[in-house]
């Protein structure tokens, strides 16, 4: 209905746009003056064979008269009125608005659809404050060193006579809540410049880890051959602002320093030389599958007979990605859940159990990659407390023609995920968004 | 008339040390308990005539603290002033739904909590 009202309207404009009068395009039409005034005040409905002779005589599209974005334009201010309910507007008369002001009411649209972004980053600002440990955290400690300083000064100069006892305990506890208030601020500061510096929205310690090591290639020289000092080489990672980022990189050492010791680097390289796969360096060696996906993740481009460089994930028992190592084609998400389809997480249901496969990733143009994903359980407590089930995925792209076995299509994450018929979705794709609400 | 008393459920020692402070003037009696899994048989041991409850507690939060209190017949109507530096609206709905008497975001004044205090067992 409001698409044919609509019409109207816009033959209007497009006919003074031309120069005709009403009456020369009723008389081409073959119809009378009278009734396509009806028609240009949206008064009568137009379609079929009509909107074609009127279309022909104004040399235009049909569907430029009777659909297309100014529907979308006037949804898209209808939304905006909406949004501002106290302001009075001319609701029924949107559509000539969206006619006659095109450009105007494309302004309002984007206008609107800038500040629904921005509410919505404002939600994920909020939400990442209440589920952020560290920000909370943080935000904690200031605001509970604030209140203890604010209660004790206030006592203070209040100006009733303390007794010396209590003076000298007031002051102390300002002076050590403004110790603990200093920590706290400069930690959060770091914090949140990290977040700035790297122009991005949330900087938890994971990714500032993962950040660290990139600029590394992944790679711990000083523990490769030899045992290293942990505090030496996190003193100069200056990616690392948070106690949170630096205690994760500490176990990521401690990690790296045992399998480099498992797992030589001029054994892994002899191992490559010979074309040896993951599974049979593991066998032939003796040591566990996920030491030589670890090791392998290690290695750079051209540092081994092939170029092509190994990514690594890695996640807990309860799905959540604990390590993100990208290539190109295949990187990990940040945020939200990675790809069900996934070896690495089915390895969790097996454990011990290799799963070796080919997924191919991406819309039209899909790119393979060879996985291997193994999930080990470990007793970090000992054996008298619950075991720790990790999973990990060792990505390689396939070389082109040598992946005889069928490719399983899967994705990076369901919001990126261009995939229409996956039945292990979770969440709408923006891709269907963006092509639903684009104006 | 019998004194007054005030059980702060609290684990910043400087934060007792202030609040205990501007009570016991004000002619209040302060007992205090540090940990949220014990909370509750000291709210039960003391009988107090108010809880001044902080919401991050070790080993228990101060909402769980809260509920059970609400869900005892002995506790349903004890005033209960809650503490939060979390002052989000999702807080203040929770503590209201669980039957907070007042709810009070850090940092606070010591007027404040004294005006309250007397406002809740006036």
């Amino acid at each position: 209905m409001a698409e044919t009202l609509h019409a109207g309207t816009r033959i209007r404009d497009r006919r003074n746009a031309r120069g005709l009068r009403q009456a020369e395009l009723a008389r081409i039409c073959e119809i009378s003056p009278s009734y396509l005034n009806l028609i240009e005040h949206n008064r009568r409905r137009i379609g079929g064979a009509l909107l074609l002779r009127i279309a022909s005589a104004l040399e235009t599209d049909p569907a430029a008269l009777s659909e297309g974005a100014e529907s979308t334009l006037t949804s898209a201010l209808d939304a905006a009125a909406s949004a501002h309910g106290a302001i009075a507007t001319e609701r029924d008369r949107i559509e000539e608005m969206a006619t006659r002001f095109p450009g105007w009411a494309r302004l309002i649209a984007a206008q609107h659809g800038e500040a629904q972004r921005l509410e919505q980053v404002v939600e994920r600002l909020d939400d990442r404050l209440t589920h952020d440990p560290f920000l909370s955290a943080s935000m904690h400690n200031v605001l509970t060193s604030v209140t203890a300083i604010r209660s004790a000064s206030g006592i203070l100069a209040s100006g009733e006579t303390l007794e010396p006892e209590w003076q000298a305990r007031f002051h102390r506890n300002i002076y050590e809540d403004s110790q603990r208030l200093a920590d706290a601020t400069e930690t959060l500061v770091g914090y949140l410049d990290s977040d700035a510096a790297t122009g991005e929205r949330g900087s938890l310690p994971q990714e500032d880890l993962e950040h660290w090591l990139a600029s590394r290639n992944w790679r711990i020289s000083e523990l490769e051959g030899r045992g290293g000092d942990h505090d030496r080489i996190l003193a100069r990672a200056t990616e690392l602002q948070t106690p949170a980022a630096r205690d994760l990189a500490r176990r990521f050492l401690t990690r790296y320093e045992a399998d480099a010791r498992q797992l030589p680097e001029a054994r892994l390289r002899e191992a490559l030389q010979d074309g040896a796969k993951p599974g049979r360096i593991a066998t032939a060696l003796d040591i566990p599958l996920p030491v030589v996906f670890r090791r392998l993740a290690t290695l750079e481009p051209g540092a081994f007979a092939s170029t092509r460089p190994f990514g690594l994930v890695g996640c807990d028992a309860s799905g959540t990605l604990i390590f993100r190592k990208p290539i190109p084609g295949f990187e990990p998400p940040r945020y939200g859940g990675a790809c069900p389809l996934w070896p690495l997480f089915r390895a969790l249901q097996q454990p011990m159990v290799l799963f070796d496969e080919t997924l191919t990733i991406g819309g039209r143009d899909r790119l393979s990659f060879d996985v291997q994903a193994l999930a080990e359980v470990h007793y970090p407590a000992g054996y008298s407390e619950p075991a720790a089930l990790t999973s990990w995925m060792l990505i390689r792209d396939s070389a082109r023609g040598d992946s005889a076995r069928e490719a399983i299509p899967a994705g990076i994450t369901c919001r990126v995920c261009a995939e229409t018929n996956c039945p292990t979705r979770r969440e709408p794709s923006v891709f269907a968004e963006i092509s639903s609400t684009a104006l | 008339m019998s004194e007054r008393r005030v059980l702060l459920i609290e684990d910043e020692p400087n934060i007792i040390e202030a609040i205990r402070f501007i009570l016991s003037r004000d002619g209040w009696r302060v007992d205090t308990h540090s940990d949220g899994e014990t909370a509750l048989d000291t709210v039960r041991r003391k009988s107090p005539d108010l809880v001044i409850l902080d919401v991050m507690l070790p080993n228990r939060s101060g909402y769980d603290i809260l509920n059970d209190l609400r869900a005892d017949e002995a506790t349903r109507s004890l005033p209960v002033l809650m503490l939060t530096a979390r002052g989000q609206k999702k807080d203040r709905d929770l503590a209201e739904r669980l039957g907070v008497n007042r709810f009070m975001t850090k940092p606070f004044s010591n007027g404040e909590i004294l005006a309250t205090v007397r406002e809740l067992v006036g």
